[in-house]
Protein backbone atom coordinates (compact mmCIF):
# COMPACT_ATOMS: atom_id res chain seq x y z
CA UNK A 1 0.00 0.00 0.00
CA UNK A 2 2.73 2.24 0.58
CA UNK A 3 5.45 1.32 -0.99
CA UNK A 4 7.60 3.77 -2.91
CA UNK A 5 5.98 4.58 -6.45
CA UNK A 6 9.13 3.02 -8.33
CA UNK A 7 9.27 -0.03 -6.70
CA UNK A 8 5.58 -0.91 -7.32
CA UNK A 9 5.59 -0.23 -11.10
CA UNK A 10 8.73 -2.31 -11.61
CA UNK A 11 6.82 -5.28 -9.83
CA UNK A 12 3.96 -4.87 -11.80
CA UNK A 13 5.17 -4.43 -15.45
CA UNK A 14 7.40 -7.41 -14.59
CA UNK A 15 4.21 -9.53 -13.21
CA UNK A 16 2.11 -8.69 -16.38
CA UNK A 17 5.28 -9.75 -18.68
CA UNK A 18 4.60 -13.11 -16.93
CA UNK A 19 1.15 -13.29 -16.60
CA UNK A 20 0.48 -14.82 -19.93
CA UNK A 21 3.06 -17.52 -19.90
CA UNK A 22 1.91 -18.96 -16.46
CA UNK A 23 -1.65 -18.21 -16.73
CA UNK A 24 -3.06 -19.92 -13.03
CA UNK A 25 -0.46 -19.33 -10.45
CA UNK A 26 1.11 -16.37 -12.20
CA UNK A 27 -2.25 -14.07 -11.44
CA UNK A 28 -1.88 -15.14 -7.67
CA UNK A 29 1.41 -14.47 -7.49
CA UNK A 30 1.11 -10.89 -8.70
CA UNK A 31 -1.86 -9.96 -6.27
CA UNK A 32 -0.20 -11.35 -3.30
CA UNK A 33 3.76 -10.10 -4.52
CA UNK A 34 2.72 -6.72 -4.90
CA UNK A 35 1.24 -6.51 -1.64
CA UNK A 36 3.15 -8.43 0.56
CA UNK A 37 7.04 -9.74 1.30
CA UNK A 38 8.64 -7.70 -1.69
CA UNK A 39 11.95 -8.55 -0.83
CA UNK A 40 11.91 -12.12 -0.43
CA UNK A 41 10.30 -14.09 -3.67
CA UNK A 42 10.75 -11.04 -5.56
CA UNK A 43 14.33 -10.38 -5.03
CA UNK A 44 15.71 -13.23 -6.87
CA UNK A 45 13.80 -12.78 -10.12
CA UNK A 46 14.01 -8.88 -10.07
CA UNK A 47 17.61 -8.16 -10.60
CA UNK A 48 18.09 -5.58 -7.93
CA UNK A 49 15.28 -3.19 -7.22
CA UNK A 50 16.64 -0.07 -5.79
CA UNK A 51 14.22 0.76 -3.03
CA UNK A 52 14.03 4.09 -3.12
CA UNK A 53 16.13 6.77 -5.15
CA UNK A 54 19.55 8.07 -3.36
CA UNK A 55 19.78 10.31 -0.53
CA UNK A 56 20.99 12.77 -2.87
CA UNK A 57 18.80 12.70 -5.73
CA UNK A 58 15.88 13.19 -3.28
CA UNK A 59 17.13 16.30 -2.01
CA UNK A 60 17.98 17.54 -4.93
CA UNK A 61 14.38 17.06 -6.63
CA UNK A 62 13.32 18.19 -3.09
CA UNK A 63 14.77 21.49 -3.74
CA UNK A 64 13.90 21.87 -7.18
CA UNK A 65 10.08 21.09 -6.66
CA UNK A 66 10.34 23.97 -4.25
CA UNK A 67 11.84 26.11 -6.54
CA UNK A 68 9.11 25.78 -9.06
CA UNK A 69 6.42 25.94 -6.48
CA UNK A 70 8.16 29.43 -5.41
CA UNK A 71 8.01 30.70 -9.04
CA UNK A 72 4.14 29.19 -9.17
CA UNK A 73 3.38 31.42 -6.20
CA UNK A 74 5.03 34.11 -7.44
CA UNK A 75 3.12 33.67 -11.09
CA UNK A 76 -0.38 33.76 -8.73
CA UNK A 77 0.60 36.50 -7.15
CA UNK A 78 0.95 38.60 -10.19
CA UNK A 79 -2.19 37.73 -11.02
CA UNK A 80 -3.27 38.03 -7.44
CA UNK A 81 -1.94 41.80 -7.81
CA UNK A 82 -3.23 42.80 -11.52
CA UNK A 83 -6.77 40.92 -12.26
CA UNK A 84 -7.87 39.71 -8.72
CA UNK A 85 -7.62 43.24 -6.66
CA UNK A 86 -8.89 45.01 -9.88
CA UNK A 87 -12.11 42.95 -9.31
CA UNK A 88 -12.29 43.65 -5.58
CA UNK A 89 -11.96 46.92 -6.21
CA UNK A 90 -14.35 47.47 -8.75
CA UNK A 91 -16.88 45.56 -6.71
CA UNK A 92 -16.23 48.44 -3.87
CA UNK A 93 -16.18 50.71 -6.33
CA UNK A 94 -19.81 49.60 -7.17
CA UNK A 95 -21.18 49.68 -3.81
CA UNK A 96 -19.68 53.02 -3.52
CA UNK A 97 -21.40 54.76 -6.31
CA UNK A 98 -24.40 52.96 -5.67
CA UNK A 99 -24.25 54.34 -2.04
CA UNK A 100 -23.23 57.60 -3.14
CA UNK A 101 -25.94 58.02 -5.53
CA UNK A 102 -28.79 56.89 -2.75
CA UNK A 103 -26.98 59.69 -0.27
CA UNK A 104 -27.00 62.29 -3.40
CA UNK A 105 -30.23 61.63 -4.29
CA UNK A 106 -31.78 61.93 -0.60
CA UNK A 107 -33.32 65.11 0.26
CA UNK A 108 -30.58 67.54 1.91
CA UNK A 109 -31.88 70.31 4.74
CA UNK A 110 -28.94 70.04 7.29
CA UNK A 111 -26.55 72.43 6.02
CA UNK A 112 -23.64 72.16 3.87
CA UNK A 113 -22.36 68.46 3.59
CA UNK A 114 -18.85 68.75 1.87
CA UNK A 115 -17.90 69.69 6.00
CA UNK A 116 -19.15 66.45 7.36
CA UNK A 117 -16.94 64.25 5.40
CA UNK A 118 -15.42 62.16 7.74
CA UNK A 119 -12.42 59.22 7.09
CA UNK A 120 -13.35 56.15 4.75
CA UNK A 121 -16.32 58.17 3.27
CA UNK A 122 -17.04 58.58 -0.07
CA UNK A 123 -18.06 62.06 -1.11
CA UNK A 124 -17.71 62.59 -4.87
CA UNK A 125 -16.72 61.09 -8.20
CA UNK A 126 -13.55 62.12 -10.35
CA UNK A 127 -13.68 61.54 -14.20
CA UNK A 128 -10.56 62.33 -16.23
CA UNK A 129 -11.55 61.37 -19.95
CA UNK A 130 -8.16 61.11 -21.38
CA UNK A 131 -7.76 57.90 -19.04
CA UNK A 132 -10.85 56.46 -20.76
CA UNK A 133 -14.19 57.84 -22.11
CA UNK A 134 -16.15 56.46 -19.33
CA UNK A 135 -13.71 56.97 -16.60
CA UNK A 136 -15.11 57.31 -12.97
CA UNK A 137 -13.70 56.55 -10.09
CA UNK A 138 -15.36 57.34 -6.80
CA UNK A 139 -13.03 58.96 -4.38
CA UNK A 140 -12.43 58.52 -0.50
CA UNK A 141 -11.22 60.65 2.32
CA UNK A 142 -8.30 59.74 3.66
CA UNK A 143 -5.07 58.33 1.91
CA UNK A 144 -4.88 55.16 4.55
CA UNK A 145 -4.86 51.56 2.61
CA UNK A 146 -8.45 51.08 4.03
CA UNK A 147 -9.14 53.90 1.51
CA UNK A 148 -7.04 53.84 -1.33
CA UNK A 149 -7.78 49.64 -1.53
CA UNK A 150 -11.44 51.22 -2.73
CA UNK A 151 -10.15 53.96 -4.96
CA UNK A 152 -8.55 57.68 -5.33
CA UNK A 153 -8.05 59.07 -1.75
CA UNK A 154 -7.88 62.63 -0.62
CA UNK A 155 -5.44 63.77 1.55
CA UNK A 156 -7.09 64.68 4.76
CA UNK A 157 -6.66 68.54 5.30
CA UNK A 158 -6.33 70.16 1.93
CA UNK A 159 -9.45 71.69 -0.04
CA UNK A 160 -12.38 69.87 -1.16
CA UNK A 161 -13.60 70.29 -4.77
CA UNK A 162 -14.07 74.04 -5.73
CA UNK A 163 -12.40 75.61 -2.58
CA UNK A 164 -9.66 77.85 -3.13
CA UNK A 165 -6.38 75.98 -2.10
CA UNK A 166 -5.41 72.54 -3.48
CA UNK A 167 -7.57 69.30 -3.82
CA UNK A 168 -4.66 66.45 -3.68
CA UNK A 169 -5.84 63.05 -4.40
CA UNK A 170 -3.59 59.44 -4.50
CA UNK A 171 -4.99 56.49 -5.94
CA UNK A 172 -2.75 53.37 -7.06
CA UNK A 173 -0.59 53.08 -10.10
CA UNK A 174 -0.89 49.58 -10.75
CA UNK A 175 -3.41 46.56 -8.85
CA UNK A 176 -6.32 47.81 -7.00
CA UNK A 177 -8.48 49.12 -10.49
CA UNK A 178 -5.18 50.92 -11.21
CA UNK A 179 -7.07 54.25 -11.46
CA UNK A 180 -4.17 56.38 -11.75
CA UNK A 181 -2.23 53.97 -14.19
CA UNK A 182 -1.71 55.76 -17.31
CA UNK A 183 -1.53 59.39 -15.71
CA UNK A 184 1.33 59.84 -17.57
CA UNK A 185 -0.58 60.44 -20.50
CA UNK A 186 -1.68 63.57 -19.10
CA UNK A 187 -1.85 66.55 -21.65
CA UNK A 188 -1.78 69.89 -20.83
CA UNK A 189 -5.43 71.77 -20.66
CA UNK A 190 -6.52 68.24 -20.31
CA UNK A 191 -10.03 68.43 -17.74
CA UNK A 192 -10.31 66.26 -14.76
CA UNK A 193 -13.95 66.88 -13.68
CA UNK A 194 -15.39 66.10 -10.29
CA UNK A 195 -18.63 65.47 -9.71
CA UNK A 196 -19.81 66.40 -5.88
CA UNK A 197 -23.60 66.09 -4.30
CA UNK A 198 -25.04 69.14 -6.30
CA UNK A 199 -21.91 70.36 -8.61
CA UNK A 200 -18.99 69.21 -11.13
CA UNK A 201 -15.80 71.53 -11.02
CA UNK A 202 -13.90 71.42 -13.82
CA UNK A 203 -10.55 71.14 -13.27
CA UNK A 204 -7.56 71.84 -16.34
CA UNK A 205 -3.85 70.11 -16.43
CA UNK A 206 -1.65 72.69 -16.08
CA UNK A 207 0.98 73.96 -19.14
CA UNK A 208 0.76 75.32 -22.21
CA UNK A 209 -2.12 73.83 -24.39
CA UNK A 210 -0.89 75.39 -27.54
CA UNK A 211 2.32 73.49 -27.07
CA UNK A 212 1.66 70.70 -25.51
CA UNK A 213 4.48 71.76 -23.04
CA UNK A 214 3.38 70.29 -19.32
CA UNK A 215 6.29 72.90 -17.67
CA UNK A 216 5.39 76.36 -19.12
CA UNK A 217 2.46 77.18 -17.20
CA UNK A 218 2.22 80.94 -16.61
CA UNK A 219 1.97 80.75 -12.87
CA UNK A 220 5.24 78.43 -12.75
CA UNK A 221 3.93 75.43 -11.79
CA UNK A 222 3.96 72.39 -14.22
CA UNK A 223 1.35 70.21 -14.69
CA UNK A 224 3.07 67.14 -14.49
CA UNK A 225 6.21 66.57 -11.95
CA UNK A 226 7.86 63.96 -10.70
CA UNK A 227 9.17 64.65 -7.25
CA UNK A 228 11.07 62.40 -4.20
CA UNK A 229 8.34 60.85 -1.70
CA UNK A 230 9.13 63.11 0.71
CA UNK A 231 8.08 66.80 -1.57
CA UNK A 232 5.08 67.10 0.68
CA UNK A 233 4.84 70.67 -1.04
CA UNK A 234 3.29 69.34 -4.13
CA UNK A 235 0.12 69.05 -2.17
CA UNK A 236 0.64 72.71 -0.12
CA UNK A 237 -2.36 74.83 -1.35
CA UNK A 238 -0.35 76.52 -3.62
CA UNK A 239 1.75 73.66 -5.22
CA UNK A 240 5.41 73.66 -4.79
CA UNK A 241 4.92 76.85 -2.34
CA UNK A 242 5.00 75.91 1.69
CA UNK A 243 2.67 77.06 4.08
CA UNK A 244 1.58 79.26 1.00
CA UNK A 245 -1.73 81.13 1.19
CA UNK A 246 -3.79 79.28 -1.62
CA UNK A 247 -3.27 81.28 -4.52
CA UNK A 248 -6.14 79.87 -6.69
CA UNK A 249 -7.90 76.61 -6.87
CA UNK A 250 -5.80 73.78 -7.83
CA UNK A 251 -6.00 69.77 -8.02
CA UNK A 252 -2.79 67.42 -7.43
CA UNK A 253 -3.21 63.50 -8.49
CA UNK A 254 -0.13 61.95 -6.83
CA UNK A 255 1.10 58.18 -7.33
CA UNK A 256 4.05 56.17 -7.67
CA UNK A 257 6.56 56.19 -10.44
CA UNK A 258 8.27 54.37 -12.25
CA UNK A 259 5.47 51.45 -12.21
CA UNK A 260 5.92 48.27 -9.88
CA UNK A 261 7.87 50.89 -7.63
CA UNK A 262 7.82 53.23 -4.86
CA UNK A 263 11.07 55.18 -5.85
CA UNK A 264 9.62 58.70 -6.41
CA UNK A 265 5.82 60.03 -7.29
CA UNK A 266 4.31 61.05 -10.60
CA UNK A 267 2.39 64.04 -9.55
CA UNK A 268 -0.15 66.30 -11.98
CA UNK A 269 -1.23 69.51 -10.99
CA UNK A 270 -4.51 71.19 -12.60
CA UNK A 271 -6.36 74.42 -12.02
CA UNK A 272 -10.24 75.18 -11.60
CA UNK A 273 -11.46 76.18 -14.74
CA UNK A 274 -14.70 78.41 -14.36
CA UNK A 275 -17.00 77.83 -11.58
CA UNK A 276 -19.03 75.19 -9.84
CA UNK A 277 -21.22 73.82 -12.32
CA UNK A 278 -24.83 72.81 -11.29
CA UNK A 279 -25.74 69.46 -12.16
CA UNK A 280 -29.61 70.55 -11.95
CA UNK A 281 -28.53 71.84 -15.00
CA UNK A 282 -25.96 69.57 -16.28
CA UNK A 283 -27.68 66.26 -15.07
CA UNK A 284 -25.51 64.57 -18.17
CA UNK A 285 -21.98 66.24 -17.13
CA UNK A 286 -20.39 69.53 -17.86
CA UNK A 287 -19.43 70.16 -21.81
CA UNK A 288 -16.03 69.32 -20.93
CA UNK A 289 -16.43 65.71 -20.43
CA UNK A 290 -17.13 65.44 -24.43
CA UNK A 291 -14.72 67.78 -25.74
CA UNK A 292 -12.88 64.70 -27.03
CA UNK B 1 7.67 16.66 -2.37
CA UNK B 2 4.84 16.36 -4.48
CA UNK B 3 5.64 12.78 -5.01
CA UNK B 4 5.35 11.84 -1.45
CA UNK B 5 1.75 13.69 -1.30
CA UNK B 6 0.47 11.25 -4.20
CA UNK B 7 1.78 8.74 -2.49
CA UNK B 8 -0.11 9.30 0.56
CA UNK B 9 -3.27 9.65 -0.60
CA UNK B 10 -5.28 6.86 -0.53
CA UNK B 11 -7.29 5.51 -2.95
CA UNK B 12 -6.61 4.81 -6.92
CA UNK B 13 -5.76 7.39 -9.32
CA UNK B 14 -8.84 9.11 -10.18
CA UNK B 15 -9.49 9.75 -6.55
CA UNK B 16 -5.88 10.67 -6.01
CA UNK B 17 -6.29 13.12 -9.24
CA UNK B 18 -9.67 14.54 -7.02
CA UNK B 19 -8.05 14.78 -3.90
CA UNK B 20 -4.51 16.36 -5.42
CA UNK B 21 -7.45 19.07 -7.33
CA UNK B 22 -9.19 19.76 -4.14
CA UNK B 23 -5.54 20.13 -2.76
CA UNK B 24 -4.18 22.75 -5.20
CA UNK B 25 -7.80 24.81 -5.16
CA UNK B 26 -7.36 24.92 -1.17
CA UNK B 27 -3.94 26.27 -1.33
CA UNK B 28 -4.42 28.62 -3.96
CA UNK B 29 -7.60 29.99 -1.46
CA UNK B 30 -5.36 30.06 1.27
CA UNK B 31 -2.87 32.02 -0.52
CA UNK B 32 -5.31 34.44 -2.66
CA UNK B 33 -7.62 35.01 0.19
CA UNK B 34 -5.30 34.96 3.44
CA UNK B 35 -1.78 35.01 2.63
CA UNK B 36 -1.22 38.10 -0.53
CA UNK B 37 -3.95 40.42 1.12
CA UNK B 38 -1.76 40.37 4.32
CA UNK B 39 2.03 40.24 2.68
CA UNK B 40 0.47 43.23 -0.23
CA UNK B 41 0.47 46.47 2.15
CA UNK B 42 4.21 45.55 3.38
CA UNK B 43 5.77 45.60 -0.66
CA UNK B 44 6.94 49.07 -2.22
CA UNK B 45 5.01 49.63 -4.90
CA UNK B 46 1.84 50.65 -2.90
CA UNK B 47 3.05 53.69 -1.78
CA UNK B 48 1.17 56.31 -3.54
CA UNK B 49 1.39 59.30 -1.55
CA UNK B 50 3.90 62.05 -0.25
CA UNK B 51 4.57 62.11 3.49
Amino acid sequence: MVDPDGQRGEDSTDRWARVPAVPPSGSVATRTGAHRAPDSADDESVAAPPPRDPVGRRIVRGVGELFITAGLILLLFVVYEVYVTDYLTGRQQDELAEELREQWEQPQGEGPQLRQVEIGDAFGVLRIPRLGEDYARVILEGTNETELSKGPGHYEGTAMPGEPGNVALAGHRVGKGSPFLELDAMQPGDPIVVETADSWFVYRVLGDPATGDLAADPSGIPGRQIVRPADIDVIAPTPNQAASAPSGSYLTLTTCHPRFSAQQRLIIHARLDGGALSKAELPDGPPALFEG
Amino acid sequence: MYGWIWRHLPGGAGLKTLQALILVVAVCALLLLVVFPWVEPQLPFNDVTVD
